[in-house]
């Protein structure tokens, strides 16, 4: 063949075969930490596969509303979103995600790669069935840090032993956790006047609902008596879940900042960085920001798993990516979850201060020592459990806003009316819903 | 005789057509010069509303688009009537409109009657006043949460400053006894300056004679505001009224930004409820009824006082 000839074949090759078609991608998840360390990482997927990554950022409190109005009008926006754990139910029902099964069998992909709490509550519906809907893509628990150097002052470390009969150290109870938040609240400590502890408050979307079953799942807390009965009496109003409603309803009452409310992430990390709170609750993905800051980070500060009380148990966050069924790129978007899914990818991922759920960046030996929170970290992931995923998940969730918001903050009824109210609205949206 | 652009335009018409227009009787051209805005108004307005009255009896809700639509009857509204909570949003929207109406309509009412008076300085003050109203009620709504801030909110401290207590002692926004009349409060800050201006073209329309008739006639100052002024400017301020108890009725935004409806739901106004139950609940069917409550109570009251506002008027 002359070199014309080859020349000539060569570009009516490219011409008929054409190259792969690049497209512009658009990645939906909330506005925080990671979300900036996952535009980062897609650097190199845009590098790889020649396709453009977009992202749409929505700040959590709006991120339900904007998100599920996105999906429940068939929206083409996002064809990847990383949608937070409860969706899941709603997101499979409801037809708004591709189911993945056949595609992570094509690609290899296998779910015992990833964390079981996470492929559980990230993946799966209905729970705990082999029908994947996503994968974990951003494991997450609520957590507790506190400023190292004040514990570790010795006038503060005095007063404590005076006060409490015991040494200042982490909590490793619940009830340690409010006799030390007690103890700073209203202490004097460099001429400023100082809170015990910043926790979750907030009314409008999830805030104390996250915040208090922090309480609750450490007390034993239970949805069902049986899972998938839906049966909740004695189950959700049990003694125990009194016990840790009141306790909480304490701690707001005698150990947080005046004026707080109605917070959540945003307002715990102000409380703390500021200067105002000698611990506050948040979420892990949080961490690695609070371990960089100048002022409150580095030596100032640790961190603590949420301490167990009749049992451990931390309040489950984190996210899985899925694909939307309306986008019109699936198949770029199923490259990307491809992409994701490799180890290597995933170490890098946590590298950036994203949370991985692969086994092969938790199971490292020397992923405890990585980072002061890593330890933590794997240790809550063993002792998750999470809201309600149904589809009515969104009724579900407000129903016991309204509840624990006039228990707690507005003070009205006792736990166990607030509990047994709670009980009859949920009754009420799986009657609807035809479960009951 | 030239032959003018019409009349080309005219030879040019086709016939058929021209025949048409010629044969249109008056009722008919007005038909479809009205036909427009009557095919609007039944499109964004009547068949909405349509809808929305056939979807209250059904369990409909827009996130379950595959799920089977049901007929229910008269379910959705015997839920929202016997709905303890959805009264306590009632009482809590009540409490609101009469506070910020009363407030607003006396504040108002009386810097209209301040600024009436030619001084120095008049336009400026006007001026000022008026500022709140200018402002987005969402970030009204926001700066508020900071002046009530416990800690470093200025309101506190000026509170506290009057009254001697310390300001971290009372949460404006987060005690069930304060949080009602936190949003009185920024309503009123905000949209009394829009009473005084409707109060001050009322006062500004009563003619110098009558007052000076009055003044022949030896009334005192005191009787000369309740026999004209107040009757002169009724109208106005009862238009005010209208408006405010419309706006106020359907408050959202504002309230949101401040309170969130908290704490617990003492702060809850029907608009937020109904939100919560369309939006973020998805209970369509129910919203669905749960609106047209609230529209039969809006209109219903608003057509017995616009009623009274016209026979006010003819007086």
């Amino acid at each position: 063949m002359t070199v014309r000839k080859y020349l000539a074949a060569t570009a009516l090759t490219a011409v008929v075969a054409g190259p792969a078609l690049a497209e512009d991608l658009t990645l939906c998840w909330a506005a925080w930490d990671p979300a900036n360390a996952l535009v980062e990482l897609s650097k190199d997927f845009e590098a790889e596969s020649g396709h453009s990554m977009n992202f749409e950022f929505v700040p959590w409190p709006n991120f339900a509303d904007r998100m599920l109005n996105e999906l429940n009008s068939g929206g083409k926006l996002c064809d990847l979103l990383i949608g937070d754990s409860q969706w899941i139910g709603g997101g499979a029902e409801n037809g708004h995600y591709v189911k993945l099964n056949d595609f992570f069998d094509a690609e290899g992909i296998s779910m015992d790669d990833f964390a079981p709490a996470t492929v559980y509550a990230y993946a799966t519906w209905p729970k705990g069935e082999p029908n994947y809907y996503a994968l974990p893509a951003m494991g997450d628990a609520n957590g507790w840090f506190y400023r190292k150097d004040w514990f570790g002052r010795d006038d503060v470390k005095a007063a404590f032993k005076d006060e409490v009969g015991r040494d200042l150290a982490e909590p490793k109870t619940q009830k340690e956790l409010l006799e030390i938040a007690q103890f700073f609240q209203g202490r004097e400590i460099d001429g400023q006047t100082v809170y015990g502890a910043a926790i979750f408050t907030e009314r409008g979307s999830e805030g104390i609902t996250m915040g208090v079953t922090g309480a609750l799942y450490p007390w034993g807390f239970k949805y069902e008596n049986t899972p998938g009965s839906y049966d909740m009496e004695g189950a959700v109003n049990s003694p125990e879940a009194v016990e840790a409603l009141e306790f909480y309803k304490e701690f707001y009452k005698t150990a947080t900042p005046p004026g707080y409310t109605n917070s959540y992430m945003g307002e715990s990390l102000d409380a703390f960085k500021s200067g105002q709170v000698a611990m506050a609750m948040n979420w892990f993905a949080f961490f690695p920001g609070l371990y960089a800051d100048p002022n409150t980070g580095g030596d100032k500060i640790d961190f603590f798993v949420n301490p167990p009380q009749n049992q451990p148990g931390s309040t489950l966050g984190g996210q899985g990516i899925s694909v939307v069924s309306y986008s019109d790129k699936q198949d770029a978007a199923l490259e990307y979850i491809k992409w994701f899914a490799q180890p290597e990818v995933q170490q890098k991922w946590w590298d950036l201060g994203g949370y991985s759920a692969h086994n092969a960046v938790l199971n490292d030996p020397g992923f405890k020592d990585s980072a002061p929170f890593a330890g933590d970290f794997l240790q809550a992931m063993e002792n998750v459990q999470d809201f309600w995923q149904e589809p009515a998940y969104a009724e579900l969730l407000l129903a016991m806003q309204k509840r624990m918001h006039d228990y707690v903050v507005a003070d009205q009824g006792t736990a166990k009316e607030a509990l047994d109210l709670l009980i009859e609205d949920w009754t009420e949206v799986f009657e609807d819903e035809g479960k009951l | 005789m030239s032959d003018t652009f019409a009349d080309r335009a005219a030879r040019a018409t086709p016939k058929p057509a021209a025949r048409r227009i010629r044969g249109l009787s008056d009722r008919a051209i007005a038909w479809i010069f009205v036909a427009p805005t009557i095919f609007l108004l039944l499109a964004i307005n009547i068949f909405p509303l349509i809808w929305t009255i056939n979807l209250s009896f059904t369990n409909f809700k827009a996130n379950r688009a595959n799920r089977a639509v049901e007929y229910i009857g008269l379910r959705n509204y015997e839920r929202i009537l016997t709905d303890s909570d959805i009264w306590l949003t009632m009482q809590a929207t009540a409490h609101f409109l009469f506070w910020t109406i009363f407030f607003q309509v006396l504040i108002g009412f009386t810097l209209a009657w301040l600024i009436n008076r030619k001084f120095k300085g008049n336009d400026l003050w006007t001026t000022i006043i008026v500022l709140p109203m200018m402002l987005s009620p969402a970030v009204v709504g926001n700066f508020w949460t900071f002046l009530y801030q416990p800690q470093i909110g200025l309101f506190n401290y000026v509170v506290a400053f009057f009254t001697g207590a310390d300001p971290s002692s009372f949460q404006m926004i987060g005690d069930v006894a304060l949080a009602p009349w936190s949003i009185v409060i920024v309503d009123t800050w905000m949209w009394t300056p829009f009473v005084m201006l409707i109060c001050l073209a009322g006062l500004r329309s009563i003619p110098d004679y009558i007052y000076e008739a009055a003044e022949i006639d030896r009334a005192s100052k005191m009787r000369q505001f309740f026999t004209i002024t107040i009757p002169m400017v009724l109208p106005f301020l009862m238009l005010a009224v209208l408006f405010r108890g419309i706006e106020n009725f359907k408050m959202f935004d504002l309230v949101v930004q401040l309170t969130g409806g908290g704490p617990g739901s003492t702060t809850e106004l029907t608009s937020i409820n109904l939100k919560r139950e369309a939006f973020e609940k998805w209970r369509t069917g129910y919203a669905s009824a749960y609106a047209i409550i609230l529209f039969v109570t809006v209109f219903g009251l608003a057509s017995i006082y616009v009623k009274a506002l016209n026979k006010v008027k003819e007086r």
